[in-house]
């Protein structure tokens, strides 16, 4: 169903940054010429794209942390979503 | 009235730039170095800057690495979280310059060019600047930073669109942004030279297209338009004092950097304020916040959510009154100050060399070799 595999592990793609802004007290994803507010569940799962989770691994440690066994569909659809917009990337 | 937290900052940190360009953003009466701000003055814009929220810095002038505590800045600045972009001639970059840069942790850089023809392109910039650029491109694409590049266009390289991309595209931008001229500061001073005919343009957006086709997977391109040919305005950002603003080399603070044009407002300095103070409590910032500042036929026009009534800078300039609509707009009642000019440019230039304009390059008033009873006649208002 989709193009990467879900134990690859993923991390922001450079120069992609990520930030909690207290000003406004949101997750920011920094790019060049752009920046992205994210809501609280895209920055949850962006600030797990750190290179040592795969997206089986990120799933699991969202349905722990949100007590849901049915995020896998959701997660897996921003994650391609970030990959197609060069936000994450899968490790070498 | 509610005042919304700004995304970004751009810092002029010096107006001292080896490059001469006709169309210079800068003010045409630049900072002195001796006025510039001190490394530990710009940390505390930037910490207060962090605090209010904005999230991105550009790192301008003039040209930035003119400065020799940049690397300083720039480690600071990534300490508070911001994203670092570094505007760059390219002039004097070197391996080592450039690993400084890194270490201290730059983020994205952005370099300028004038043209794809190193002869042309040197004329433009009023200096030999052309094969240093190339090197520096490859220099920031080795040491791993994405590239951005930019290059203004006017009558005398407008031909040259696809050539530009090409070159873009060979030295590795991922980036490029064409823009047409916007007629502030230096660039109106020398708009007789600058302007474009209508068709040029019209080449010159076919150009654009046929480019665009061509390598729309390598490299993303924006065409930033020429709005004297437009019939509404370009929107002004956000809005004025709304998402970005910019420190000029000795602290004062502005919506954009076009902006100290207007001598009606007055702008605060940070070695008197605090920049939050500046952005929320200002008049200046406030002087065209929301809409109720407006003139007609903006205060009842629809468009106004959009554009804003267009450009406040273009308004004072052209029309005198900074609350007036942009003359760019069909309905503004300044709008013969845009066509007028337009008219009597393309009938001077009923020629058909749209390809070549290879006309020895006019007398710019070079910016920061502007002689002062030399320019400010006749074209400019
Ligand atoms: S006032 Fe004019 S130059 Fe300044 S940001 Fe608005 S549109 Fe741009
Ligand atoms: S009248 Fe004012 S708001 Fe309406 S389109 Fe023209 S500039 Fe924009």
């Amino acid at each position: 169903m989709i193009a990467w595999g879900q134990r690859e592990q993923l991390r922001l793609r450079s120069p992609a940054r990520l930030k909690f802004d207290k000003a406004r007290q949101t997750d920011m994803l920094l790019l060049p010429e752009r920046v992205v507010n994210l809501n609280p569940t895209a920055g949850a799962i962006l600030w797990l794209c750190d290179g040592t989770r795969s997206a089986h691994q990120i799933i699991g440690e969202l349905e722990a942390k949100y007590n849901q066994s049915n995020l896998q569909e959701d997660v897996l659809e921003f994650l391609t979503q970030a990959i197609e917009r060069g936000w994450i990337e899968k490790c070498p | 009235m509610s005042v919304s937290i700004p995304y970004a900052l751009s810092a002029e940190i010096t107006h001292r730039c080896p490059l001469h360009c006709a169309y210079c953003s800068n003010p045409v009466e630049l900072a002195k170095r001796e006025h510039e701000l001190s490394t530990q003055e710009w940390i505390r814009v930037f910490t207060e800057a962090s605090e209010l929220g904005v999230v991105q810095l550009h790192l301008t002038g003039g040209e930035p690495l003119m400065r020799p505590d940049v690397d300083q800045l720039i480690r600071q600045a990534r300490e508070l979280g911001f994203f670092v972009n570094v505007i760059t001639s390219g002039v004097g970059v070197t391996e080592k310059r450039m690993q400084q840069l890194v270490d201290a942790g730059v983020d994205s850089m952005q370099l300028s060019i004038q043209a794809s023809e190193p002869g042309l392109a040197d004329a433009i910039a009023g200096s030999r600047a052309h094969e240093f650029k190339q090197k520096t491109a490859a220099l920031i694409r080795e040491a791993g930073i994405p590239l951005h590049m930019n290059v203004v266009l006017h009558r005398q390289n407008i031909h040259l669109v696809e050539e530009i991309i090409e070159m873009c595209v060979s030295w590795g931008a991922i980036r490029l942004e064409l823009a047409n001229t916007q007629y502030y500061g230096w660039a109106l001073l020398n708009r007789q030279h600058l302007l474009p005919t209508r068709a040029q343009l019209a080449a010159a957006e076919e150009a654009f297209f046929r480019a665009k086709a061509r390598f729309d997977r390598q490299i993303e391109l924006i065409w930033v338009l020429p709005d004297y040919y437009e019939d509404f305005p370009k929107p002004c950002m956000g809005g004025w004092g709304e998402i970005s603003m910019t420190v000029t080399p000795d602290g004062t603070v502005l919506p954009c950097t076009a902006a100290s044009s207007i001598h009606t407002l007055t702008f605060e300095s940070v070695k008197e304020r605090s920049l939050e103070w500046i952005w929320r409590e200002s008049a200046a910032f406030n002087s065209f916040r929301g809409f109720d500042w407006m003139a007609e036929p903006c205060r009842s026009c629809e468009h106004r959510f959009r554009d804003f009534g267009g450009c406040r800078c273009q308004a004072y300039l052209l029309a005198g009154d900074a609350r007036q609509a942009d003359p760019v707009c069909q309905w503004s009642p300044h709008h013969e100050l845009i066509s007028d000019i337009l008219s009597s440019l393309n009938q001077d230039h009923d020629e058909p060399s749209v390809t070549a304009p290879h006309r020895p390059v006019p007398s710019y008033s070079y910016r920061g070799r502007f002689k002062k009873n030399g320019g400010m006649t006749g074209d400019h208002i």
